[in-house]
């Protein structure tokens, strides 16, 4: 199983690697979103899989850590999501002003629409 | 008086006086005057009241603890040294303030200069009275620094700029050099006290790091004196208002140098390297300085050199390790600070009154200005060196060092006697120059101005020098002696040696050699006559020399050439390349982290592989290459893969126990589609061609391809390395146990999110509402490009009759999202959901509207105004956040209960659920915001395009 993930991370980052290196605004954005799925998935690693373990705790205990899921690398990973939710958004309007002012979709604002 | 008052204040009073200077009305010169004047004062007082301290043999020290752990601390300490030099500073301060009231004109802007001055003059003081060493090289730098602002003083002169930035450049140089023998100073001493340094010479000398300790500090102090090879900033300096190069060039700045190597003389002088560095240095100085001053045409470009020459000869001196030089030293620059400003003064008076410097210009000025003229022909004759004024006397000090030093046996000690002979005649000759050139001669006609003599209260600081010169000149012993032998002693301590302090000590060698030096410089200056009339610029023999064109070639060569250089070689204006390095540089700093531990899996047993999980991940894989791959040409395909890829990455939360995490990711990929989707039209078309890449463009793509594959696998391998090894017992334990029993939530990932890290997530939160508004405000400017896409057929016509059964469940389902956002707020705290998935799901009922009905039906029916929901929210977090400190506890701590709702069940009520509500707010508000702007983009005229635009590019998404 943790070959699996292992996999599955290396998968997904090195296809944002990949796309993060080609000359189209459209691939960076696409490759970022890939490549944080991948660094997500690694901080959720730090917790390790546990299956079935619950996440929340029953009123009025307190939680064993052997038990629960581990809740912090969770904590830390939806902020990550949140914050990768806004800069990809923001991503998406400097491509579209860039797009504006050079005519063009490259990266370094080089070359016209084609 | 304590000994903490008076030398706080003697320094602090200055830097007050600058902030009130320069809050000061624009038109207020007899106020500034006042105020710097008395500040001067009485900073001039609390020396005096030290030097009663000093004088009885004691050292006021006061000690502040700054860092005591490094054994830093604020040390303000007044020896007898540190007393004189603070009382120059002072006192000619206070007479350059008065001067300065009658020099500047109404036009100036007075606030700054004043300002500036005091403040310089407050930084002067730290450094003369710093008992620690690197609190001297602080305030040495600060020196630096308003001396650029006075030099620079007056903005409008290029001149004024450039000078001012050169003379920054050089002292600040070497103010960092400084800065780094000072660092090597206090190692090798084992500490940065000054007490404790001087207590160290033997250790220091004898030290191996000596040399370039020795060589570091002397470049701070002869860049700061301006000795060769640095001197050529001083006479660019000349460009700042007269008041400011009497101060500066007279009694403190240039001093600062000689006051540092006075400083250490205790424990750095006394070696062969100290006096081959310092005699060459001084010796060079001396000579060039005396001899460019001959030709000097600008009345105050002569003072500048004679300033340098003057300069080093107290620099040869301090060279010669022999403790009668160092009296002569202090004892000259006592005197040259004297007389040098007096004739600086003198100067300006000549300027402001006649509207030039030019000797060529200006002659026989005795008749006009009879009383300056005696004034200026005493400081001349002082400065050449005349009997019976206080320049005769240290030079005597000089010529007899000279001699003595001459009996060791290398050249440079033996030419020690000449070459100080040929540098009198030359002090003579530029004095003359300069009394002869202004003052006698046929009365000058064509003046800007006509001449006559300055206010009296303008020609008063003048003649207290002027006095000071005299006097000493006459009655050496009686007047200055005390002072000099506190200062001295303050140095040498034991090793004090007889000295005397009379105007005749017999006919002796060095009387001898002050006759020559005399009359040779009369003779030499009628000489010179007819060149020097014929009014030709530039120096006979030295023509070719010019520091300042060699300073800015090298300056020219380092700010651009070289710069330029090194990043056509070093530097990429690429993205690609950049991020490609980025990625090498990261996996290479990674694989050198892991070395020393051998990567290799851990001991931990792995889970046995789930089927559904292995099939997931071969449709998640799938997905991701297929998008990498994709992205080119189609950019469609590749967002539907990149969701799936989503997706499955939202499957593996749920099936690892992260509901929330799930949540959340299902809603930022449904929003984050939506949005890509939205720009998607505006992209250029791009049609895929077969065999149309080159060979390079292939081979790049291999080596991209590696790098990736590389990447991947890196990943891969640490991932596994981590998972396969015992998690350490993180604080997973803190949290588990206290977010019931302290948070009072059973959803843990909530409460540490909302209460246990609270304040890391108002952070996130305002960042996220920062991203909304960059976004907005981008929008706002720019204009889109044309479509690439046409109008769909269903949206021609006026009929608009697309998507209407989805648009029908879209509008009802608007009231449903609404309650489950509702619900994912309020459950939060217990069970899955909380602030960012409910705005995320409130904010996607807004999105499905928008899709529905277009931009301008929604706003027609529906007014959403994000900013007040952020601004809320925000408000809500953070006051929330305030109420925890209103009643007494640290910021965001929360506060808890339940309250029963009967039938409905428990609801938390916790502070922390107000926090939510803020998170909530300002999440929906700032994904809005964005949706908005973008939407927006399509109601609006479009850019006009810098390609033709495309045949169909019309319309648009509404």
């Amino acid at each position: 199983m943790e070959l699996i993930l292992a996999l599955a991370i290396g998968v997904l980052g090195g296809s944002g690697v990949w796309l993060l290196m080609r000359p189209r605004t459209f691939q960076l954005i696409i490759g970022l979103s890939l490549l944080s799925y991948a660094v997500n998935l690694f901080i959720f690693s730090m917790g390790r899989f546990p299956v079935g373990a619950p996440p929340v705790l029953a009123p009025g205990t307190s939680g064993d850590p052997a038990v629960f899921a581990d809740p912090l690398p969770q904590a830390l990973v939806l902020t990550a999501i949140v914050i990768g939710f806004a800069t990809t958004a923001l991503f998406l309007v400097v491509m579209l002003a860039a797009r504006g002012l050079t005519g063009g979709d490259h990266v370094d604002g080089k070359g016209r629409g084609s | 008086m304590p000994d903490a008052l008076y030398l706080s204040a003697a320094i602090g009073l200055p830097y007050l006086g600058a902030l009130v200077a320069a809050l000061l009305p624009a038109n207020a010169r007899n106020l500034e005057a006042w105020l710097a004047g008395g500040v001067a004062l009485l900073s001039l007082v609390m020396v005096w009241v030290g030097y009663a301290e000093v004088a009885a043999g004691g050292v006021p020290r006061f000690e502040v603890p700054w860092a005591p752990e490094l054994g830093l601390n604020l040390v303000l300490r007044m020896d007898g040294l540190a007393s004189v030099f603070a009382a120059m500073v002072t006192g000619i301060g206070f007479l350059v303030v008065l001067y300065a009231r009658y020099y500047m004109s109404p036009e100036d802007p007075i606030p700054r200069f004043f300002a500036f001055l005091l403040a310089f003059m407050g930084s002067m003081m730290g450094l003369v009275l710093s008992g620690n060493l690197i609190q001297m090289v602080f305030f040495w730098e600060l020196t630096s620094l308003f001396s650029f602002l006075l030099i620079g003083y007056w903005q409008h002169s290029s001149a004024a700029r450039d000078g001012a930035r050169m003379a920054l450049t050089v002292t600040a140089s070497g103010g960092l050099a400084l800065f780094a023998g000072v660092l090597l100073l206090g190692h090798i001493a084992g500490s940065y006290d000054l007490d404790q340094v001087l207590a160290a010479g033997d250790i220091i000398r004898d030290h191996p790091l000596y040399l370039p300790t020795l060589i570091l500090i002397l470049l701070g102090a002869l860049t700061k004196s301006a000795q060769f090879p640095f001197h050529f900033w001083l006479p660019h300096a000349m460009a700042a208002p007269t008041p400011v190069s009497a101060y500066l060039h007279s009694a403190t700045l240039v001093k600062a140098g000689i006051f540092l190597m006075a400083r250490l003389w205790p424990v750095m002088a006394g070696t062969d390297a100290w006096f081959w560095i310092l005699a060459t240095s001084g010796m060079i100085t001396l000579l060039v300085g005396a001899y460019v001053a001959i030709f000097q045409h600008d009345l105050k470009g002569l003072l500048a050199y004679s300033t340098i020459s003057h300069l080093g000869l107290i620099t040869l001196l301090l060279s010669l390790n022999s403790p009668l030089a160092m009296v002569a030293a202090i004892f000259h620059t006592m005197n040259h600070a004297t007389f040098k400003a007096s004739l600086f003064m003198a100067t300006g008076i000549i300027d402001h009154e006649t509207g030039t410097r030019d000797i060529r210009r200006l002659s026989g000025l005795n008749t006009s200005m009879p009383f300056t003229a005696r004034l200026a022909m005493v400081a001349a004759a002082a400065m050449a060196g005349v009997p019976l004024l206080n320049g005769f006397i240290s030079k005597e000090m000089f010529f007899t060092e000279a001699l003595t030093a001459s009996t060791s046996p290398t050249l440079m000690h033996s030419l020690l006697p000449l070459g100080a002979t040929i540098a009198g005649v030359f002090a003579v000759t530029y004095s003359l120059r300069f009394i002869h050139g202004a003052f006698f001669g046929p009365e000058a006609r064509d003046l800007p101005r006509t001449p006559h003599e300055p206010p009296q209260w303008m020609r008063l600081p003048v003649e207290v020098l002027v006095f000071g010169c005299m006097i000493v000149g006459v009655l050496p012993a009686a007047t200055i002696g005390p002072f000099l032998d506190v200062a001295v002693r303050s140095v040498l301590g034991d090793a004090t040696p007889e000295y005397s302090l009379a105007v005749w000590h017999g006919v002796n060698l060095p009387l001898v050699m002050s006759l020559i030096a005399l009359a040779g410089g009369v003779v030499l200056y009628l000489l010179l006559q007819r060149h020097l009339t014929a009014g030709v610029d530039g120096t006979p023999l030295l023509r070719g020399l010019d520091g300042r064109r060699i300073f800015d070639r090298v300056m020219v060569f380092l700010s651009w050439r070289l710069a330029r250089t090194l990043e056509r070689l070093l530097g990429t204006s690429g993205l690609q390349m950049q991020l490609r390095l980025m990625v090498c540089v990261a996996f290479a700093a990674a694989i050198l982290a892991l070395l020393p531990y051998e990567l290799e899996p851990g001991s931990v047993t792995m889970t046995g592989v789930d089927p559904v999980v292995a099939v997931m991940w071969l449709v998640g894989s799938a997905c991701a290459i297929g998008a990498a791959y994709q992205a080119k040409y189609h950019r469609l395909a590749a967002l539907i893969l990149l969701g799936g890829a989503g997706l499955i990455t939202c499957m593996t939360f749920i099936w690892f126990s992260a509901p929330d995490l799930a949540l959340t990711q299902l809603l930022v990929e449904v929003v984050t589609t939506v949005l890509l989707l939205l720009g998607l039209r505006w992209l250029p078309k791009r049609i895929e061609q077969a065999g149309a890449s080159t060979i390079p463009a292939r081979l790049r793509r291999y080596r991209d391809l590696a790098i990736a594959i590389l990447a991947g696998a890196g990943l891969t391998a640490l991932s596994y390395a981590t998972m396969t090894r015992v998690s350490p017992e993180g604080i997973a334990r803190h949290f588990l146990e206290r977010a019931y029993t302290e948070g009072g939530g059973t959803n843990v990932v909530n409460v540490i999110l909302v209460d246990f890290r609270g304040f890391d997530t108002l952070g996130e939160i305002v960042v996220v509402g920062i991203v909304a508004l960059t976004v907005f405000a981008l929008l706002r400017r720019f204009r889109p490009a044309p479509e690439s896409i046409g109008v769909p057929d269903q949206q021609h016509g006026k009929g608009q009759d697309w998507l209407q059964i989805p648009a029908v469940i879209m509008r009802l389902m608007f009231p449903v999202i609404g309650v489950v956002a509702l619900y994912l707020l309020l459950r939060g705290h217990d069970l899955p959901g909380g602030g960012f998935a409910a705005g995320l799901m409130a904010s996607i009922a807004i999105l499905l509207q928008y899709m529905a009905g277009g931009t301008r039906w929604v706003e027609d029916h529906l007014r959403v105004h994000p900013l007040r929901w952020m601004g809320t929210g925000l408000l809500l977090a953070a006051g929330t956040g305030v109420g925890a400190i209103v009643v007494g506890k640290p910021f965001l701590t929360s506060y808890f209960a339940y309250a029963d709702l009967g039938w409905l069940g428990k609801l938390p009520v916790a502070s922390a659920l107000l926090f939510d509500l803020g998170v909530f707010g300002l999440v929906f508000g700032a994904t809005v915001l964005i949706l908005i702007a973008i939407a927006h983009q399509s109601v609006r005229s479009q850019r006009a395009a810098p390609t033709p635009p495309p045949s169909a590019a019309k319309g648009g998404y509404d």
